[in-house]
């Protein structure tokens, strides 16, 4: 299991290093997503509550880029006959696909979260970042976990690029409700406030359960 | 028995004091909320069973029930619009948790027509919806927890309004939500013995008219077929 899974993970990440299909445009949008609520909020500067949603938002739509493009590889040039036809357990591909959707989310954010602080947020990220980056971590678990159970989903649909959003946002509504309210009280004016526990546990609980339900019945999206 | 809770709502129970007679879609909204929810996570617990047993009549039992509540789910957001205009002077609040959750619930139900709609194959289409049953089974009871502790003081819980207020009350509300419980059930019975009828004809029209001129299933309908 965990051979395949580091197998698995070095094709991706090798496969990423050479096209840059979902990483740079995730970015992209990102930054471009700040520029467009820049002059949709018409603010210069945010903070508070009002910084968090829009952080908040504006990865969670970045993360949909790459949640659509999770399993595109795999559906067009046979993968998964591949994948199924090698004696390996099936729920290895999700754990790697979970990693590698992880890991481009970290990846977006190095550059989109210092990209915000330098363009719309009004109190400086510096004293924030520790407990900013605990937010980060739980929610990009919860985001990986449900996005790549929803990409498998959506991909032997026909309007995959139309289900992936539908079906994903409600799904991930609790992570960016616990994700912004525990970070609108890092981004107040005026120093940070402390990291509120009650919403990280939600954050917590909702990684767990989803990724115990995403490992049961994963196997059943792979079979033909 | 619905009628005689609707009977017992008007006849019966007192009339809320500073609300009036608007109180009374009390017993419409709540046990239809609690009975569209209860369907939803019925439909996973279903879901459960058809990939277990992969028997296509689990599938069918899961389609019917979300496919009800989610009719049920339109009537609660409906009545409780009415109500919340009447109580609290809004169609919509949206600093409270509960009403949220229930939108997102639904929002997210309303995705399942469209997902089976866009898969072809019967075999996968059941498969995958029964996956999306199962997470958005279990996502219903997860959400309602996490409102239950972080809960809103304006929408009255249904708990407390039957334990504070006089007895004819909860009487009356156990009565209406018995009501729609066995409605929901004969509603699903229904039309589960009316897809199965429908599924045989179809089974023998094609052994009648030979397997090569068959038509297929009538009508643009994602539901499954036994």
């Amino acid at each position: 299991m965990r051979r395949t899974v580091a197998a698995l993970l070095r094709k991706e990440l090798a496969l990423e290093l050479r096209t840059g299909e979902s990483v740079p445009a995730m970015v992209l949008f990102a930054i471009t997503t700040y520029v467009i609520f820049h002059f949709g909020l018409d603010r210069n500067t945010i903070a508070g509550s009002l910084a968090s949603g829009v952080l908040w938002v504006t990865l969670l739509f970045a993360a949909i880029l790459g949640i659509n493009r999770l399993f595109v590889a795999e559906h067009e040039q046979g993968g998964f006959d591949g994948f199924l036809l090698a004696p390996v357990d099936r729920t290895s591909l999700f754990v790697a696909k979970a990693i590698t959707l992880f890991c481009f989310l970290c990846l977006v954010e190095v550059v989109a979260v210092p990209a915000f602080a330098v363009l719309l947020l009004g109190p400086s990220l510096g004293q924030a970042l520790p407990a900013l980056l605990v937010v980060l971590v739980a929610a990009n678990v919860g985001i990986s976990v449900v996005g790549t159970l929803v990409a498998a989903l959506a991909i032997q649909t026909r309007a995959r690029d139309l289900m992936v959003p539908l079906l994903v946002l409600p799904l991930l509504v609790p992570v960016v409700l616990g994700a912004s309210r525990a970070t609108s009280p890092l981004l107040v004016q005026g120093g940070a406030a402390a990291l509120p526990g009650n919403w990280m546990a939600m954050l917590a609980l909702y990684d767990l359960l989803f990724a115990l339900i995403a490992y049961a019945v994963f196997d059943f999206l792979l079979e033909d | 028995m619905l009628t005689a809770a609707f009977a017992l709502a008007f006849f019966y129970a007192p009339t809320d004091a500073d609300q009036g007679i608007i109180q009374k879609i009390f017993y419409v909204h709540v046990p239809m909320a609690i009975v569209a929810l209860c369907g939803f996570v019925a439909g996973g617990v279903f879901a459960v069973m058809h990939l277990r047993t992969r028997d296509r009549k689990w599938d069918m039992r899961s389609y019917v029930a979300i496919h009800l509540s989610i009719v049920l789910a339109v009537g609660v957001l409906l009545t409780g619009s009415i109500w919340a205009r009447a109580s609290w002077g809004h169609w919509w609040v949206w600093d409270e948790p509960m009403l949220v959750v229930f939108l997102i619930v639904f929002l997210l139900y309303a995705t399942y027509q469209p997902l089976r709609f866009s898969i072809e194959d019967p075999e996968k289409q059941a498969t995958y919806a029964s996956v999306f049953a199962i997470t958005a089974g279990a996502f219903v009871p997860l959400c309602f927890s996490a409102v239950r502790m972080a809960q809103g003081l304006t929408h009255p819980q249904a708990g407390t309004m039957t334990t504070s207020g006089p007895a004819s009350v909860s009487q009356t509300f156990l009565v209406a939500l018995l009501g729609m419980t066995l409605l929901f059930i004969t509603l699903w019975k229904y039309e589960m013995a009316s897809k199965n009828a429908s599924s045989k004809l179809r089974s023998l029209r094609r052994r009648l008219a030979g397997d090569d001129d068959f038509a297929p299933a009538s009508g643009r309908s994602a539901a499954p077929q036994l």
